[in-house]
């Protein structure tokens, strides 16, 4: 029974007589010391009703700059409501914190898809959104709201908002475009760079290109065994499995590696740089989109209003240029700017059918072996 | 105030650290003790219970076991560099005459000034292939190409190292500082050449201290996880990165609960070892 219910049967049993207008009073003011001391259902109530203001949680730098400039302050200067902008270092950490709030405590985040909503989904963190308050919805790529809608029946707890791959980073100083296109995801067990390899710490993308590597479908692995050798395979040849985005472009800058897989928006920020950095989407390499996720017990009106002025074309073309990921818009119809065009992973047909995205069933079902297998791999075993 | 009274007053004195103590310490283990013996669901939720799965598996896998010596053994040689180096500064900071001595300690202090996770990450500028060092062994001459030196264990007990120093020499200083003077000079007075003084006397009285700061550079780095994550290669992992992995990345609380209490346990140990042969009052007066 959620607390909303829990006070309205108290206040049901009031008026019925069931209940004294002393004990009434009673059990809201002890709701309201609970309050105090780890929250409680008044204040979720309060939000609501008329929220003051909402949280809004993604990876700072830029792209909260961008969202600041064109989304936030307009937002507040229509509605009266304050956007509050917090950070987090990765998907990982922030459900952790979502999971140890009360609800209503965290509102709006900008997260991975589709893994992660569905993780969320599990964990009964989702809302349901009202699209009619979303009409900027209708330009958003349907290929990307669809996998959304296939975990939450039909309707939706989150907006798409940009996309991109996980393909493989090079420095075109050690390793030519050719030899490249030639060994794709193999070339990060090539022996012949032991020491010189980086990686994503992550267990999800160890795995799918092991799966690339050992030549199986990542959504639909038949051999496991063969898929943890690869990795292990290529742990031996690893200088550094990288944590962040910071990290990654550190190593590659430094030359204290020479082919990782690399986030292809970071990888874009290293080339404008002039790093001589080559970027490669192997065959099977990974896609995978980010949403603006809205959390359950969040102000939803307030939410849905917020969101539709983040799926503004200016602003998500902001957004998307500022972290070099393209915006979710459909190109059929939004035009969109000469700069989002030329980013890595841009698909101009709004379809998304050249890319490869997790298959939320597949591997959230995998999650709780493969993650734990992956820890012990990682460290020799 | 009657004769109740008066027994009561201690514990009414007492009432706000017990409570302290009680509301940021026993009830989070007890918490936390509670948790280990849940079970992540699939779906990454809790299924409340008393279940042993957890605690079969930290105990059942030798993986849990070698991470957790290998963690034992690192903070074990980090506490040797620790001594060997911090008691040389924290010698000269004691014995010295100047005026300045107090600008001396503060100097000892000033890395803590400085975000953790940034003197870590300075390293990387230092040994990195186009660090400072790189370059000028290559600017030299000495190496034909840069030498790879991070990510590797050495640099992970250096990390731990550069980090846990302060805490080693600041232990040392107070130990070395509270030594009668009288006592060297008789020892000199005596026939004792300095060495001996040194061997005989000096040592033996700041043991107490070096041990203290032992105790802390142990614990502290038995109980890390940047510095690893950070400085380490893929197998420099060691138990908080465990008990991180669990928590944050495989959102397996209860796991993570049980491993959380493994290493509390095994560092609680340590501790008792040390109060019982040292005492732990000994740092209480290094912090003043």
């Amino acid at each position: 029974m959620d607390n909303t219910r829990r006070y309205e049967r108290l206040l049901d049993r009031y008026r019925h007589g069931d209940v004294s207008r002393r004990a009434m009073l009673g059990l809201i003011g002890a709701s309201a010391a609970a309050y105090g001391v780890m929250g409680g259902p008044f204040r979720n109530f309060a939000r609501a009703a008329t929220p003051e203001q909402v949280r809004f949680d993604g990876w700072g730098g830029v792209v909260s700059e961008a969202f600041r400039q064109h989304a936030f302050d307009p937002y507040t200067k229509k509605t009266g409501i304050a956007v509050v902008d917090g950070t987090f270092g990765g998907a990982d950490e922030y459900i952790a914190r979502v999971r140890a709030s009360q609800p209503g405590e965290f509102n709006l985040a900008h997260l991975s898809g589709v893994f992660d909503y569905a993780r969320y989904h599990g964990l009964e963190l989702t809302s349901e959104l009202n699209e009619d308050n979303i009409p900027n919805l209708a330009n958003v790529i349907p290929a990307l709201q669809d996998v959304f809608r296939g975990i939450t029946g039909g309707k939706l707890s989150a907006v798409p908002y940009d996309y991109g791959t996980t393909g493989i980073a090079y420095n075109r100083k050690h390793i030519s475009d050719d030899e490249m296109k030639e060994k794709g995801a193999k070339i990060l067990i090539d022996a012949a760079y032991k020491g010189k390899i980086g990686g994503w710490s992550d267990w999800k993308t160890r795995i799918w290109y092991g799966a690339l590597q050992s030549d199986q479908d990542p959504n639909n692995i038949g051999d496991m065994d063969a898929v943890w050798d690869a990795i292990r395979a290529n742990r031996d040849l690893v200088l550094k499995y990288w944590g962040s985005g910071a990290e990654l472009m550190s190593l590659l800058a430094e030359e204290e590696i020479y082919v990782t897989e690399g986030w292809s928006g970071r990888i874009k920020a290293l080339q404008d740089q002039g790093h001589d950095i080559g970027y490669l989407d192997p065959p099977g390499g990974l896609g995978w989109q980010e949403c603006i996720f809205v959390l359950k017990g969040s102000p939803m009106e307030a939410c849905e209003e917020l969101l539709n002025f983040m799926l503004e074309p200016e602003v998500a073309i902001a957004v998307a240029e500022g972290q070099n990921y393209p915006p979710a818009l459909d190109p059929a119809k939004v035009e969109l700017s000469d700069k989002v065009k030329a980013l890595p992973a841009f698909d101009p047909s709004g379809t998304l059918e050249g890319l490869n995205f997790f298959n939320a069933e597949y591997w959230n079902g995998n999650e709780e072996e493969w993650a734990r297998v992956y820890s012990r791999v990682e460290r020799g075993y | 105030m009657g004769e109740t009274g008066a027994a009561a007053r201690p514990w009414i004195l007492l009432s706000p650290a017990l409570a302290t103590v009680a509301f940021l310490l026993v009830v989070p283990v007890l918490f936390i003790i509670v948790y280990s013996f849940w079970l992540r669901t699939a779906t990454g939720a809790e299924l409340p219970g008393f279940h042993l799965d957890n605690w079969q598996l930290v105990f059942g896998d030798p993986f849990y076991r070698d991470i957790l010596l290998g963690t034992l053994r690192i903070a074990a040689i980090t506490t040797l560099f620790c001594a060997l180096l911090g008691y040389v500064p924290a010698y000269v900071i004691a014995m010295s005459t100047t005026r300045h001595k107090t600008l001396l300690l503060l100097l000892l202090i000033l890395p803590f000034w400085i975000s953790y996770i940034i003197r870590t990450m300075s390293w990387i500028n230092i040994l990195g292939s186009s660090g400072a060092l790189n370059t000028v062994l290559v600017g030299l001459g000495i190496v034909p190409e840069p030498v790879q030196m991070l990510y590797n264990e050495a640099t992970v007990i250096l990390g731990l190292v550069h980090f846990l120093l302060p805490f080693m020499v600041l232990n040392v200083y107070v130990s070395l500082d509270a030594i009668d003077r009288n006592l060297l000079d008789a020892s000199r007075s005596l026939g004792a050449s300095s060495l001996q003084t040194f061997r005989e006397v000096t040592l033996p009285l700041s043991l107490p201290g070096l041990a203290a700061g032992g105790l802390l550079c142990f614990v502290l780095a038995a109980g890390t996880y940047i510095t690893p994550l950070v400085l380490g290669g893929p197998r420099q992992a060691m138990f908080a990165n465990l008990v991180f992995e669990a928590v944050i990345t495989q959102l397996n609380w209860p796991l993570g609960s049980a491993l959380s209490i493994v290493l509390l346990v095994v560092l609680g140990a340590v501790v008792m070892v040390y109060n019982r042969l040292v005492g732990l009052g000994q740092i209480a007066r290094s912090f003043g």
